[in-house]
């Protein structure tokens, strides 16, 4: 097997990301995002099994070419991509679970999937998530993005300690 | 060219950064709020200031046209509110919804768990979304900017930027050599 090389320094790292993001703004006139491939497939889901639930929040990713041609899901896709050759070419690809060293597989998974679930609740509620808004509009300086990556920021330290069986 | 190849191409290099950055790893991610590990930090605001700073001189010189770009509303009390409950589920995964897609395609189930859980809550508070429309669209300022909002020059909260940034990366040095 190939051995797994280290990562980037996280300054270069970081530069190359701000460039991805700086090319997003001058060809497409918007920057990166995330949660917004989530809401638009969870709207073409609710669309097709259960329409009568289609209320004014997933109608929105209704209208236009329709929910399955969002351009925050083919740009998620390529995360997808992007990531795996990242990694393949790395030697960094390996099946697992990480977690902490006092927290067994299955817990993991559980507070994987409650943190999920949260972070859906808080990307609705501020309309984007730490790609859309926090970097988006950091580098745009909007004020609610600088109010969401303070709050986010503050909550996670807040909320740390409580939860630190699940990393030390 | 078609606009979703052009989105797939950008997908792809911000998935490679975040991989290439260590960002597919949840511990990774983690120690950013147990301060033994400060990746997150650096490279989220190495890419904030190198995406501002070309945004800002790509428009003085008229490269780009910044009125063309999409900046992201601002709503006061559904961002701070759902920014805090983020961060809260951002410490119980490990990852954020980006870096998420990046972990499960490098083989960790946690990621793709991630993955779901996301899209549970995404579908779960549309389906209120009723119950809480009145704060979701309570304090609308459109699309407000940091140098509107203070009454202070683009080009003054752009280095105000820079150096708080600077400031923020020797802090995290200095912690990281301490832990």
């Amino acid at each position: 097997m190939k051995h797994a090389t280290p990562y980037a320094d996280p300054y270069v790292a970081g530069v190359g990301l701000g460039l991805v993001l700086l090319a997003a703004f001058v060809l497409t006139g918007r920057g990166l995002g995330a949660s917004g491939a989530f809401a638009s497939s969870a709207a073409g889901l609710i669309a097709a099994v259960a329409p009568s639930h289609a209320n004014a929040y997933f109608a929105r990713y209704l209208g236009g070419d329709g929910p399955w041609r969002e351009w925050l899901l083919f740009e998620l896709a390529g995360v997808v991509l992007g990531g795996f050759l990242s990694a393949y070419l790395a030697g960094r690809l390996r099946l697992g679970i990480t977690r902490g060293p006092r927290i067994a597989p299955a817990p993991r998974l559980a507070a994987a999937f409650a943190g999920g679930a949260f972070m859906g609740l808080g990307a609705v509620l501020a309309r984007g998530c730490t790609s859309g808004l926090a970097l988006t509009g950091g580098a745009l300086l909007a004020a609610g993005s600088w109010l969401f990556i303070a709050a986010a920021f503050a909550a996670g330290y807040l909320v740390a300690p409580l939860v630190k069986r699940a990393w030390r | 060219m078609n606009a979703l190849v052009v989105a797939v191409g950008i997908g792809i290099a911000f998935g490679f950064a975040l991989e290439r950055a260590g960002l597919g790893d949840a511990r990774k991610l983690a120690g950013q709020f147990y301060g033994t590990d400060f990746t997150v930090l650096k490279v989220m605001f190495s890419a904030i200031v190198t995406a501002m700073l070309g945004a800002y001189w790509l428009g003085r010189l008229g490269v780009v046209d910044l009125s063309q770009v999409y900046v992201p509303e601002t709503w006061f009390l559904p961002q701070l509110a759902g920014g805090a409950i983020f961060g809260a589920g951002f410490v119980l995964a490990g990852l954020c919804p980006g870096t998420s897609c990046v972990a499960a395609a490098t083989g960790r189930g946690d990621g793709a768990l991630v993955m779901l859980g996301m899209f549970a809550g995404v579908l779960g508070s549309g389906l209120a979304f009723d119950a809480f429309r009145g704060f979701y669209e309570s304090t609308a300022r459109g699309a407000l900017t940091l140098p509107q909002l203070l009454g202070v020059p683009y080009g003054v909260v752009v280095c105000a930027v820079v150096v708080m940034a600077l400031l923020a990366f020797t802090i995290a040095e200095k912690l990281e050599a301490r832990a």
